[in-house]
């Protein structure tokens, strides 16, 4: 199938081009032009058959899903299409290459060409709804990088930036509207979304669907209240305009009209929106385009206003406003590209685009004015060209029209109006500029453009005429073609000629012809009479809105981010007090259905020994050494109540990071101020007392209810396992290293990195260090007194033998590599401690960072050697060995694992803790280096 | 028993937000310590109560105690102290970088006193 090499070859043509060299322009034009060249040729192969009524398709699928496939079809409409873009896009490629000039990047513009010319074809091939979306988002994007070639000009990225805020917008509403279609439907395969319409149009979720849908097709044509920001995109380089603003970019708006019809079609609802806005754009753009001055500025909402007219046809409930609507994409296409080039020839050549300035360029461009006379001409609709016969058709379907009810008369005088309009810029657009006398003060002396920029146009005005003038044998087929696969319905039959007689819309036509010319007269009232109005910029006018949202946003984040802790807990604590509290506010009753059990003298002291701790380190919180103490009372308890309910292995581990968290604390007390200073008034401290109690009193609440509610627990297989799956009989660490070991390895790296973190924080910290406590007592002299630092290094050796013993029996008894790492590093600290960080340094010459590192590479490891023998990561083996002397233990790599953890966790807190207590020596390092470098 | 450890907890919870609630960055560390305390207890008790249950598997062992939450709190307190330690330090470097131990920015935090 050669349908993807049609989306794909122009795709390729933007790298292609890329590799291309600047200075070689010819070169560069011909390797740009080739791709897309072939993938005409492809599309021109499959003209007969998709003429015949066949749809060639492709399909495969992408992410089945979400629903996306990458299907393309070739029916009708997509041919139509196809011919435009390939077809305007080589006349574009040629013409830009004159355009250009030798500062620009070719290369980067034809890039982005083929990138945007790759889009469009997507969305007009697009055989799936998300599909076509996808390549759709992708027109946003690369117009963007269009619009905005030129990007040392403000203006070029401002008009840029609106365009793709503008479309982008739609693009998302376009989303959501395909998403709510895909879900009526059931898929978004196109064909069978196509094929439902009774379904879609019966459905209540149809009415935000087709405003979405609409709301996307709006803004990329830039129809009335979304035109804006379409002229300014025109600071694009003319070639853009002309390819965006006649082809395709604006055009995919008026596709998705008609690619949607079979679908959406049908309802008061799409007839009401689709004509009227239709019919205003027309109306106010044609308008504005009589008062510009700047000649792309009036291409740029004649665009807009023939725009109008298409979508107000694509609204009309009746067939032929359909295929008048196609049609006239066809004519605008022509006609409007070769004006844009016309444009283009005139600013490239004279230096300016200003009606004003410019008047009577035929006696220096003769033949580019023949050309711009004709395209404007066709755009007027003057008879014998082919703006004429889609003109004709479109007023003769507003006569038949049903809307409005008795006010139906109005849709037909202001089409008339509308094409009155158009008449009378176009002649401005041809009697100003190259008629009238000779312009003197032109930036440069203007003559005729090279040939090969002027045959684009001589191409595209030799299509406005024979189609004009043969309507019958040039477009009859291919229109019935496209109106077929718009209607999804019987062929049907044209009869494109170029009189009818005399009829009604041959007179509006004249009406339309005579009153352009009569309103060209009177132009200069009309100028004056405009400019009472206050002139506005449509840019302006954005980016101020757009600043005022950001000022707004700005002030609501700073409102909820204020920097204040304080404010974020409260925000938080509340949350969470609603959440849990209206949870509890369901149960039926507290106390469940689990009787307590009995207390004991023993229990009641710990618990008021624990709760008058917990209080009293909140109380002291001024106080910090007392606090202090009294959290680590609170440790203690918390220990011994771990040990009570029979958990031993808790009980060691809270122990030993007790002693380490205290030390830790400690020694910032030291750095930090020894007291709290009073500062929160009275109000504050009542409403952190009134959120406290209520919290604590929700923890309460939590906690019993589930206290004293049946347990159901997954523990059962862990106990039935543990010895025979995991070769231990401590279920807590064969859960720890073996049936979690994965829980266990992340966080023993979660530790490795909170160490370094902590080491990259304390790198050249310099602090003030006090030589007294807070109530002025020197600290003692005696720094390392001799009786603690016997002891330490007698119980060194002793402490090291028994976290060996810990680590050991850690699979089968309480213990493990977490509390073996654990009263190693308390040891090692002791030591610190009696004897100072230099004597300790000295001896223990080893860094930490690598400990805790190998530490977790070694438990990594443990887990990928399971690979090596075909298991799952982290699976475990074990068995039973006999040393001499010892006797049978079994071992298990699990043990591997737990050594990991061992270094890890002694690697880390040693880290932490050395350092920091480094900091206390009066000659640490960094402070001489930091004083020889100052 | 299950009345007294449940109001254990929450007073322990209570005590470590408050705690957590201050303008220092001391308090707020012996805060936190004080509310994993509460959390990890909390964590614990959901596996039930066990007076005399057996730590290892054997065969004459007439009930166990729940091991899962035992595992998930040991490695919950090891984490805990790695948080302690980090926030301490960079309460630390704040210091001494910046000469003050207030949680918040000096504007904002006077700004809302006022409040």
């Amino acid at each position: 199938m050669a349908l993807p090499l049609i989306v794909l070859l122009p795709l390729l043509g933007s790298l292609v081009s890329l590799m291309g060299n600047n200075r070689q322009r010819n070169v560069l034009t011909v390797m740009t032009a080739i791709l897309p060249a072939i993938a005409l040729a492809i599309v021109l192969v499959h003209v007969p058959d998709v003429l015949a009524g066949n749809v060639p398709r492709f399909a495969i699928p992408w992410v089945p899903q979400l629903g996306l496939d990458f299907a393309l079809r070739l029916d009708g409409l997509s041919l139509l299409f196809l011919l435009l873009i390939l077809g305007i896009g080589l006349l574009i490629v040629l013409y830009a290459r004159y355009y250009l000039s030798p500062e620009d990047s070719m290369p980067r513009f034809y890039s982005y060409m083929m990138l945007f010319m790759t889009s469009m074809i997507g969305i007009v091939m697009a055989d799936n709804l998300l599909l076509l979306w996808v390549f759709w988002e992708l027109t946003s994007l690369s117009s963007f990088l269009l619009i905005g070639y030129w990007y040392h000009q403000s203006e070029a990225r401002r008009g840029a930036r609106m365009a793709l805020t503008v479309t982008g917008m739609g693009g998302l509403a376009l989303l959501a509207g395909f998403l709510l279609i895909g879900h009526i439907v059931g898929t978004f395969d196109l064909q069978t979304v196509l094929d439902s319409r009774e379904l879609i149009l019966a459905d209540p979720r149809y009415l935000p669907a087709l405003l979405l849908v609409l709301l996307g097709a709006f803004t990329k044509s830039a129809q009335f209240p979304f035109h804006f920001w379409l002229p300014h995109a025109m600071a694009a380089p003319t070639p853009v305009s002309a390819f965006l603003h006649s082809a395709t970019m604006v055009k995919a708006g008026v596709f998705l009209l008609a690619r949607m019809h079979p679908a959406l079609a049908g309802s008061q609802l799409w007839l009401y929106i689709v004509t009227l806005t239709g019919l205003v754009t027309m109306i106010y753009a044609a308008y504005f385009a009589l008062l510009k001055y700047d000649l792309k500025g009036v291409l740029a909402f004649s665009t807009v206003s023939h725009l109008g007219l298409i979508t107000m046809l694509f609204g009309l409930d009746s067939k032929l406003a359909v295929v008048a609507g196609l049609f006239h994409i066809i004519n605008h296409a022509t006609f409007k590209a070769a004006l844009f080039m016309s444009a283009g020839i005139i600013d490239h050549e004279s230096g300016t685009r200003d009606i004003r300035k410019l008047s009577g360029l035929r006696h220096y461009m003769p033949v580019t004015a023949v050309l711009a006379l004709l395209a404007a001409a066709s755009m007027a609709g003057v008879p014998l060209l082919n703006g004429f016969l889609s003109k004709e058709m479109m007023l003769t379907e507003t006569l038949g029209t049903g809307i409005l009810g008795g006010l139906a008369w109005l849709i037909p005088v202001l089409a008339t109006i509308g094409s009155l309009l158009s008449v009378a810029y176009s002649l401005r657009y041809v009697r100003n500029v190259f008629f009238g006398p000779k312009a003197e003060d032109l930036p440069q002396t203007p003559h005729e453009a090279p040939f090969f920029m002027r045959l684009p146009m001589m191409v595209l005005v030799a299509l406005c005429i024979v189609i004009g003038l043969l309507p019958a044998l040039s477009v009859t087929g291919l229109l019935e073609a496209a109106a077929q696969a718009t209607l999804l319905s019987p062929r049907p039959e044209l009869h494109l000629a170029i009189w009818h007689g005399f009829n009604l819309p041959l007179l509006m036509s004249a009406v339309a012809l005579a009153g352009g010319a009569g309103l060209y007269c009177v132009r200069r009232k009309l100028f004056s009479f405009h400019r009472q109005f206050p002139q506005r910029n449509a840019l302006m006018n954005f980016e101020f809105n757009v600043r005022r949202v950001q000022t707004w946003t700005q002030t609501m984040i700073d409102r909820l981010e204020n920097g204040s802790l304080q404010r974020y807990m409260l925000w938080l604590i509340v949350a969470v007090l609603f959440l849990t509290g209206s949870g509890l506010l369901d149960l039926t009753q507290l106390t469940g259905p689990t009787p307590n059990q009995p207390l004991d003298g023993l229990l009641i002291v710990g618990g008021v020994i624990t709760i008058l701790a917990g209080v009293g380190t909140a109380v002291m919180h001024r106080r910090r050494l007392v606090s202090l103490i009294m959290l680590s009372v609170v440790g203690l308890m918390v220990s011994l109540a771990f040990a009570r309910f029979s958990a031993p292995d808790l009980a060691l581990t809270q122990l030993a990071v007790e002693v380490v968290t205290v030390i830790l604390l400690m020694l910032a007390l030291f750095f930090l101020p020894q007291r709290t200073p009073k500062e929160s008034s009275g109000g504050r401290i009542i409403r952190d007392v009134l959120l406290a109690a209520g919290f604590g009193g929700v923890v309460t609440s939590l906690n019993y209810a589930l206290l004293t509610r049946p347990l159901d627990t997954i523990s059962g297989f862990f106990l039935d396992n543990s010895v025979s799956g995991g070769g231990g009989h401590n279920v807590v660490n064969v859960i720890l290293v073996d049936f979690r070991g994965f829980d266990t390895l992340g966080e023993i790296t979660v530790l490795c990195i909170a160490a370094i973190g902590i080491y990259k924080l304390l790198n050249r910290l310099r602090l003030f260090m006090p030589s007294s406590d807070s109530e002025g007592r020197p600290w003692s002299k005696d720094l390392h007194p001799m009786l603690l630092g016997t002891v330490s290094q007698s119980l060194l050796p002793l402490a090291l033998l028994v976290s060996v013993f810990i680590f050991l029996r850690g699979h089968n008894e309480p213990g493990g590599g977490f509390i073996a790492g654990l009263v190693t590093a308390v040891a090692l600290i002791l030591l610190y401690i009696a004897r100072g960080v230099d004597w300790a340094q000295e001896r223990l010459s080893f860094h930490y960072q690598p400990i805790a590192v190998s530490g977790v590479t070694i438990a990594a490891f443990t887990g990928l050697g399971s690979w090596v023998f075909g298991h799952n990561f982290l699976t475990s083996a074990f068995g039973h060995f006999t040393i001499p002397y010892i006797g049978e233990i079994e071992l298990a790599t699990a043990m591997f694992f737990d050594l990991g953890v061992y270094l890890t966790v002694v690697g880390a807190t040693l880290m932490i803790l050395a350092n920091l207590g480094k900091l206390t020596t009066p000659h640490r390092p960094s402070k001489e280096n930091s004083k020889e470098t100052l | 028993m299950e009345a007294l450890f449940s109001t254990v907890t929450g007073f322990l919870a209570a005590s470590g937000l408050y705690l957590a609630l201050r303008g220092r960055t001391f308090p707020v560390v012996v805060g936190l310590t004080l509310l994993s305390y509460a959390v990890n207890l909390f964590l614990f008790s959901t596996g039930g109560l066990t007076t005399d249950g057996a730590a290892v598997i054997s065969d004459d062992a007439a009930r166990y105690a729940d091991p899962l939450p035992q595992a998930l709190v040991l490695t919950a307190i090891v984490i805990g102290f790695a948080m302690t330690a980090f926030s301490v330090i960079l309460a630390m470097r704040v210091r001494g970088d910046l000469g003050s131990d207030q949680v918040n920015d000096q504007r904002e935090e006077s700004k809302e006193e006022k409040s």
